[in-house]
This record gives structure tokens, sequence and C-alpha cells, in this order.
């Protein structure tokens, strides 16, 4: 080959090359004994020692919970704490038979029999190397696992946190609750923050504050045998291993403790208003109307979010989940109820500002109300009618024909963008969410709500019915007290606001959350002023709807009272409260503000199935208005 | 490329024989030995891959893959592959620079290169291009190379390596050089040269570390002493120590090795699967690895000293080497000889691309053996 290049000496080359190639093979065997050698070392003269590194002893890095922020009212009174507890944790891969195992401390009342097949799914699915929490012992179940350790190895106990909430029910669901980690949640979360977490808001502000409350997660370098007993921690050097000594820089990068939270709520008055609620379902919302500030949030029944913490069995979340009295149902943010009369001081001032009636006006009520052109009576609740009334008496006696008269001079699109200036029909932005938005009906509502088309069109007394809040519309408690508020100042709109400030404990940085000003309803003061003093009349005149639960107030309410219907009569029967079904009779609202002249609380009070507002929600208001002005001076009414 | 041309009109006597079944190549001793490899390294790997026979069925068609790369390149005839070295290399630099322009970044750096369909690492083809290069360069001239010649192979081995260096990917860019210097080697370049050079690259270092990222210095401190970061950096080699020193003579048997099992040990089924091997099988099991790649590796450097043209010589001893190179890289650094660069362990580490090179390169091992005797003269 090559006979290009003459030059070229074959053999010289080939024995060059072949010399290269024997040096190069020589080298390579030199490099293999290193290596040989090296192993030789590693797996012969050394194998006792690195033997004991992996089987004695192994090295393993534990991550460390962060400790939960705490949850304090506007007093700071502790609402949500952490205590001390025993928590029973194993450790996946020293455990020789899960299912056996878990039998077993099924067997000796360690574990939850239902929670089994549960538990072992999430074991099977948890990282490696992360211990998985069992469940929450109490002293004396430490104490028989105690005893019994050796019987199960991979398993051990652990001094934990466990989330207490020192009022129970109190605010339950303003503060929410924690449980374990689910596997919905797993999605959401950034899973090595939650390494050593067990548990994770899941309502109300613990989840709303999730982020802020969590916390970041430390690490910490254990020397464990092979069972997965811990025996050197850097933290406690207290017990000591045999070759403690092979691995050096034992380290632990403390977690980051999560931040407090400061709530509006009155924790005092928020637990008068659930003492007054109890027995009943419903929901108290009160609110400072110079800020917006939430002072108490009742949603009733209630339940125990301290069950969450310590591990709820199966059977008892289904019991509670089951419950027809839904408890965990959070009714001052979700329950939509029609709104009924407490609705009329606000289409009253609509009428003031849009069609500019005369506040001493009177109209004739003769105790039903009929269409031009048809013969369907739309009835008063008081059969014999008001008589003549003008404004004023129509908000204290709460005639409804003047409303049916009220809203069809003022058309379902007036009315429609007159409530929603007041928040009605939308979330009013509260920082936990799980609001909902109620409805304020509209041509345009009822145009994408249903299907069929005949049911598309707006019908005039629709809009009739929406002047005494019953029909479509729907609100929820916190916008009726957010609305009532708006109402109390005269237009001013603050968004209702359930957190005052984030704290980090570690820093001592507080981060404020001012007022949010949305804006204002801007309405001539002469006419808030007819409206607030007819809601002065409710409870001030004799014949006002919430005269008997108000008198004798050392200060001065402004309120109305409220009946919603459940069901509909039929056009000649007549409502008779003893013949109706628990669950079918008319929800109970009350909205009231004071002092009157400088309102310092608005409230919103619904009874479900209560009765009347008179004798259901007002009374309710009347204790939570007590307490709220108890011990401070007032000066008594003027006549 | 001139000379290519120049070259094909000059030999019109070789002919470009089309193939039919007489002239199928094949090596038993070769790929008896590669089989053998291979099905060693799928045993160690199941045990790795946490018995997960999905990952292994993976790494079986990965294999399949690589073995489908071995017998098309086995087919084409050397002469063939000389006059396509220019072209191959000169496309791979491009693929390179395309790569720095536009490719994807994966765990980090910048290496993979997206064609539509397919994704593949570039720097791949340098590691069987940059030797085909050389020992094509040295083909037409005289061994040992004039001191002249050397800038240009210096070119031929640096520019490849510095843009694989620049993703970066040390540890290829490694490969490369070492890949290129065992041909240079071959070709009979003169002790004082290779003393020089011995004395630049130390010279160097200092400059090569400026160069460095943060974690490829930190692999270099954890080399140099491995506990004084137990928890990062040095964790996989303490680990790894710990793994191969408890397998003992006899290791701890298959599938009980605890330090894999209970995922002490990192990259267990890439870069570390040497220490799982070592952990279940023990010295044992690793000598016995060592001999099979022993016998391969001198099969390649008989083909290589049998072998009758300065291409082909050099091409199959540089191959033969340079897989000498990856193991004992790869091996050394489990067991702590040798810092940590990302070198697999050759047809046993999980992963296909480097498999499918090392195959082609084998592959074309086989074609210089059964072809020598067409081109005899």
């Amino acid at each position: 080959m090559n006979t290009a290049v003459p030059l070229k000496d074959h053999w010289k080359e080939q024995r060059l090359f072949l010399s290269r190639l024997i040096a190069a093979a020589v080298i390579m065997f030199v490099l293999t004994g290193v290596l040989v050698y090296r192993l030789v070392q590693l797996q012969i003269v050394e194998y006792q020692l690195f033997t004991e590194l992996s089987q004695g002893n192994r090295l393993r890095i534990e991550p460390l919970p962060p400790t939960r922020g705490l949850v304090y009212d506007r007093n700071g009174n502790v609402l949500a704490e952490n205590l001390p507890a025993w928590e029973l944790v194993l450790t996946p891969e020293q455990v020789a038979d899960l299912d056996t195992t878990l039998a077993e401390l099924v067997r000796n009342e360690l574990v939850d029999a239902e929670e089994r097949e549960t538990l072992a799914a999430l074991v099977r699915s948890h990282r490696r190397f992360e211990n998985v929490m069992l469940s929450n012992l109490s002293d004396e179940e430490a104490a028989r696992f105690a005893v019994r350790r050796h019987q199960y190895p991979g398993v051990d106990i652990r001094e934990g946190l466990i989330r207490h909430y020192p009022y129970g029910e109190g605010a339950a669901h303003a503060i929410g609750y924690v449980a374990s980690i689910s596997s919905a949640d797993l999605e959401v979360i950034e899973r090595r923050e939650y390494a050593a977490t067990s548990h994770i808001g899941k309502t109300g502000i613990e989840r709303g504050f999730e982020a802020e409350l969590h916390g970041g997660v430390g690490y910490r370098q254990q020397v464990v045998n092979a069972q997965g007993r811990v025996l050197l921690d850097p933290a406690s050097r207290t017990e000591s291993a045999p070759s403690a000594s092979a691995i050096s820089n034992l380290e632990t990068l403390w977690p980051v403790p999560g931040k407090h939270v400061t709530l509006s709520l009155d924790m005092d008055l928020q637990l008068v208003a659930e003492a007054a609620m109890a027995g009943s379902r419903g929901a108290v919302v009160a609110i400072d109307p110079r800020n917006g500030d939430l002072l108490a949030l009742v949603s009733a029944p209630a339940f125990d979010p301290n069950r969450f913490s310590t591990g709820l069995s199966q059977q008892d979340f289904r019991a509670l989940n089951g419950d027809p009295n839904n408890p965990l149902f959070n009714r001052a943010l979700a329950g939509t109820y029609p709104p009924g009369s407490v609705v009329k001081p606000f289409l009253g001032l609509a009428a003031l500002h849009h069609l500019g009636i005369e506040p001493g006006a009177r109209e004739m009520c003769p105790g039903f109300f009929v269409l031009p052109g048809n013969t369907h009576r739309y009835r008063d609740w008081r059969p014999q009618g008001h008589g003549l009334v003008d404004l004023h008496d129509s908000i204290v006696q709460s005639c409804d024909v003047f409303y049916y008269r009220l809203a069809v001079a003022l058309g379902i699109d007036t009315i429609e963008q007159f409530l929603k200036a007041f928040g009605f029909g939308a979330p009013t932005g509260i920082a936990i969410g799980g609001e909902r938005s109620g409805v304020v009906p509209s041509r345009e509502w009822k145009r994408t709500q249903f299907s069929r088309r005949e049911d598309q069109v707006w019908f005039p007394g629709e809009t009739v019915i929406t002047g005494i809040g019953q029909g479509f519309t729907t609100v929820t408690p916190i916008q009726l007290a957010h609305a009532t508020a708006v109402l109390a100042s005269r237009g001013m709109i603050y968004q209702p606001r359930l957190v005052l400030a984030v704290e980090d404990g570690v820093t001592g940085d507080v981060t404020e959350f001012p007022p949010v000003n949305l804006g204002y309803v801007d309405i001539e003061d002469a006419q808030w002023q007819t409206i607030h003093e007819a809601m002065l009349g409710v409870s001030e005149e004799p014949q006002g709807s919430g005269f008997t639960a108000m008198r004798g107030t050392p200060y001065r309410v402004a309120g109305k009272t409220g009946t919603a219907q459940v069901f509909s009569i039929a056009q000649e029967e007549e409502y008779e409260e003893e013949n109706v079904d628990e669950r079918l009779r008319d929800h109970g609202l009350f909205i009231a503000f004071a002092p009157a002249e400088d309102p310092v609380i608005a409230l919103a009070v619904v009874v479900e199935n209560g009765g009347g507002g008179a004798s259901a929600a007002a009374p309710v208001a009347r204790k939570v208005l007590d307490a709220f002005f108890k011990g401070e001076e007032y000066v008594t009414r003027e006549h | 490329m001139s000379l290519g041309s120049i070259e094909l009109g000059r030999h019109p006597a070789t002919v470009l024989r089309p193939m039919n079944a007489r002239s199928i190549v094949v090596d038993f001793p070769l790929l008896a030995t590669i089989l053998v490899i291979c099905a060693y390294g799928l045993i160690v790997l199941y045990s790795a891959l946490e018995e997960n026979s999905a990952l292994l069925l993976r790494q079986g068609i990965r294999l399949g893959v690589a073995l489908g790369a071995f017998f098309v390149v086995s087919q084409i005839p050397p002469r063939l592959l000389r006059l396509w070295t220019p072209w191959v290399f000169c496309a791979g630099v491009g693929l390179l620079l395309m790569v720095m322009v536009s490719g994807d970044v994966g765990g980090g750096a910048q290496r993979w290169l997206d064609l539509g369909v397919i994704r593949f690492q570039p720097s791949e083809i340098m590691k069987l291009a940059v030797p085909m290069m050389v020992a094509w360069f040295m083909h037409e001239r005289t061994l040992p190379p004039k001191f002249s010649q050397l800038f240009v192979l210096m070119l031929i081995v640096f520019l490849p390596a510095v843009l694989i260096a620049r993703q970066p990917d040390l540890g290829t860019a490694l490969l490369v050089v070492a890949a290129g210097g065992i041909t240079i080697l071959l070709a009979g370049v003169s002790l004082r040269v290779i003393a020089f050079a011995g004395v630049l690259a130390v010279g160097s270092a200092p400059l090569l570390w400026h160069f460095m990222r943060d974690y490829q210095r930190a692999r270099v401190m954890t080399f140099l002493n491995p506990e004084s970061d137990p928890l990062g950096a040095g964790y996989n080699i303490i680990q790894s120590k710990i793994a191969l020193g408890s397998g003992g003579l006899f290791g701890k048997g298959w599938l009980n090795g605890t330090q894999a099992h209970l995922e002490f040990l990192p990259e267990r089924s890439t870069d570390f699967v040497f220490a799982v091997m070592g952990e279940e099988f023990g010295l044992l099991g690793l000598l016995l690895l060592l001999a099979l790649y022993l016998g391969l590796i001198g099969r390649g450097l008989f083909i290589a000293g049998d072998a009758q043209e300065t291409f082909t010589r050099l091409l199959a001893g540089s191959l033969s080497l340079t897989f000498f190179f990856y193991v004992f890289v790869n091996a050394g650094m489990v067991c702590g000889l040798l810092p940590i660069v990302g070198v697999p362990l050759p047809f046993v580490s999980a992963g296909g691309t480097s498999m499918v090179t090392l195959m082609a390169g084998f592959g074309m091992l086989v074609a210089i053996k059964g072809n020598k005797k067409l081109l005899a003269p």
C-alpha cells in the first residue's frame, strides 16, 4: 500500500508501532495491578472496617420538621399552638414485612385498623430513607410500645409536636385545621420542604396561610443501626455507638420555624356569638365598618379541629362528614341564603338615589300587590296590610307591598347594579378563600343559567319578588355583614380583613396587612341618614320588627330583620310554623350596626330554619352587641 | 477535503466490493467476550435497578440497538472508513459548534442536539472521529510524526476537546483527549516530546482550574480530601468505598448489597455500578470482570498488531487502549483512586449513548480484522 510515498519504510514503521503497542500493554498491566491492589486493600485488608460501617452502623440524613407558626386573635390570645406528643414512625427500608408489622401494630391497638390499608399505601409510595409517621400516641400507648419495641424492627417512637387549638370548637371555621398530607396535597406542595412534615393546613387560616405558617425544613445527620434506631444524634450527643468515631462531622441544619399569624377576630366576641348560636345552624359575621376587620366569624354548628391533628379515624371522619347538620361546612363564607327583608334598606336607598322619591311620601298598602294586566296577588306578610306607609315605616314595619312597587319602578337592571355596588353577587375577597358568590339576578344571569329558551326570559314577576329579597337572590352571611358595614359607614367600602399581621418569630419582622379601601358608594348624606333613621326605628319604635330584641340597649342599634322562605306556599294557603317540617321552616336573618350615630360594629346573623328574623336572629345579635359594648359607657338613648 | 478525492482516484484497484453472504465479517472471540460482559452487566444492573424489570428491559433494548450498530459498522471496509474520516470529523466539529449555538440544556450542561426525530450528543461522535482523524493524517505520512506535524495533530485533538469541555462535559473531553493522545503515542512520538507534554500538562493545571465550573472544582477537591464534605460532594466516594470494602472477597450475594439496596450508594445503576458489583460479588466478581475486559482488549491489541497499514493499525490500537482507559477511569473513580468524572463502566452502566459508540468502535475492530486479507498486497 501507499506506494505514492516512496520513503515509507514499512518494516521500520511496523516495528515502531509494535514496540509502542507492547509498551502500552505493559503500562496497561501495571495500571490494572494498581487497581487490583487498591481493590484488595479495600475488600480484603480493610474489609472489617467497611463491614462495620456498612452493617453495624449507618449514616442517615434525617429531615427535621419546622415548628408551625402560631395563630393569635387581635388581643393576643393563642388560637393555634403546638404541643409535644409521641409519634409512631416507621423506617420503610428496615421493615422486612410491612403487612405483618402493620397487622401486629393494629393488634396492639397502636394503629387504627381502618388506617391500615392507607398507611401501607403511604409507606410504599414514600420517598426512601425518610420515616413515615404512622400515628400519634398517648403517653400510655407510648409506654405500651416502648416495652414491645424489640418486636418491631424499623418502628420507633419519636417526640413530635402536635397542633393544638386551645379554644376547641371556638372559631374553628376561621382557623381551620391541619390533617395528614394527602396525595392531592402532594401534587401541589414542594415535596422537599415537606420531607419531615406530616400535617398540612386543610381549611381556614391554616390553609390560606400555609406557606407562612409552615416554615422551612431542616436536616440532621444521624448514625443509625441496622434497624434504623438512632445511635448517635448530633443534637444530643449523649448516646454513643462503638464506631461513631468512624464518621466525623455530624451536622445539623436547623429548620426555620413558621411565621405567626395575627387575626382580626376578637375571641371574646366570637365565643359569645358562638354561645348565642348554640343548638342552631347558621352564621354570625361581625365587621368593624371603619376598616373592614372581621371581629367574629361564626358558622354553627362547629367541629373540634383538634380531632384532625391527632388523626381522625376514617369512621369518625365519615360521621363528621355525613352529619346532617354539616359541621364542616363554613356557612359564614359558603352558605347562600335568600336575604329576605334585610334587602329592603338597600332597595330603599336605591329608590331615594335613583327614583328621587320623597322620604315622607305615603302609599297605600292593602296587603297585596298586583302587576298591571295580571291577576296574581303578591301578598304582604301581614294579610290585612299596613295601611298608609312612607319609606321610614316601610323599613320599620317591613312592608312588602311598598317594595313590590319599588322594585317594579327601579327595574331589575338598576337593582342588580345597585346591589352589586354593595358587594353582593361576588366574593368579598377574604384572605382564606372558600367563599361562594351568591346570586344577584339579572337578565344576563338568567340567560346563562337556564338551558331552555323559555326559561331564559326575565319575567316582570321576578322583579317583584326580588324587591323583598326572595326569588333568585342569594347572599352569604359575610356578604351581608360586609354590605351592612358599607351601609353603616355611609358608603366606604373596605375589604373584609381577617389577618392583621404576619410575624417572623425569629427575626421579629412584622408584615402588616393594612385595611384595603375598595372605593365608596356615592350617595347623598341625607339619603344615608333617612335609611339609618329608619333602621334605628326598627329597634327603637314599638311597631319595629326588632323592638323586642333590642329593648333597653345602652347603645343605639340600627337594624333590619329578614325572614327568608325556604319553600313557597300556594296562593291561598297559610304558613303555619308548627305544620312545617323543621328543615322547611323559614330562615331568620338580622343585620345591624351600632352605635347608630358613629358605627364601630356591623353584623349579620343568619339562623337556618329558625323561623322569623325577629324571633330567631335578632336575639343573637343582641347578645353579640351587648358583649361588644359591655363595660363601655354609652349615652343612653335620648327619648 | 481535496485529499480524499485525490486518494479515491489513486487506488482504483482496491475494489469497493459489493457485500454478499461470503463477505460477512465476524470475529467470534471478540463477539463472545462482549456478550459475556453484557450478560454479566445485566445481572448486576437488575440488582442495581431495584429489580425493576421494565428498566432492565429498556437497557436490554439499548443493548440491542448498540449490537445493531456493532454489526453494521463491522461490515464497512476499513478503506471506506478511512475515506470518510475527514468528512466525519468535520461534520462532528460542525455539530459541536451547532450545539454551542442551539443545543438543548440537559442536566445543566449543553450537550444535546435535537434533530427533530432524535436527540444525540455530537461529543460522542468525536470519541471515534478524533482517533480516526489522527490515524488518517498519519496514514499518508512517515512514522514517527515530525515535530511540525505534531501541531496539526494537537489541533485535531484539542479543537473538539475544547468545544466539548466548554459544554461543559469534562468527562467526555477527557476521553476524547485520551483517545487522540493514545493514537499519537502509538504513532511513535519520541519520548522527549512525551516528557515535554507531561511537564506542560502539570504546568497548565492552574490554567485548567481557572476554566473549571464550580462543581468540577468541588469534585477535584473532594478527590483530594473526600472527608471534607461527607454530606455533599464527598458522600458518593465514601459510600462507594464502603460498598466495595464491605463486599469482601466473595461479596454479600446477588440482590443482597445493603449499600445499594438501602440507597446509600448514589448513581448505582450508572457511574457507580462497579461498586454494586463489588458489594454483591466481592473481589472475585470484580476480578472476573477485569479479566473479561483484559481479554477483550487483548484481542483488540492482537488485531492492531496484525493490521497491515498505518490507518488500521493506529485505529485498532487506539480503540483497544481507549477502552482500557474507560475501564480504568471508572473503576479508579469508584474505588477512590481518581476524582469523580462522569465516565460509565463500559457495557455495564445503564445508558445508551456511550454504549452505541463503544459498540461501533468494536465494530471497526472486527472490520479491520476481517478485511485484512482483502487488502493484502
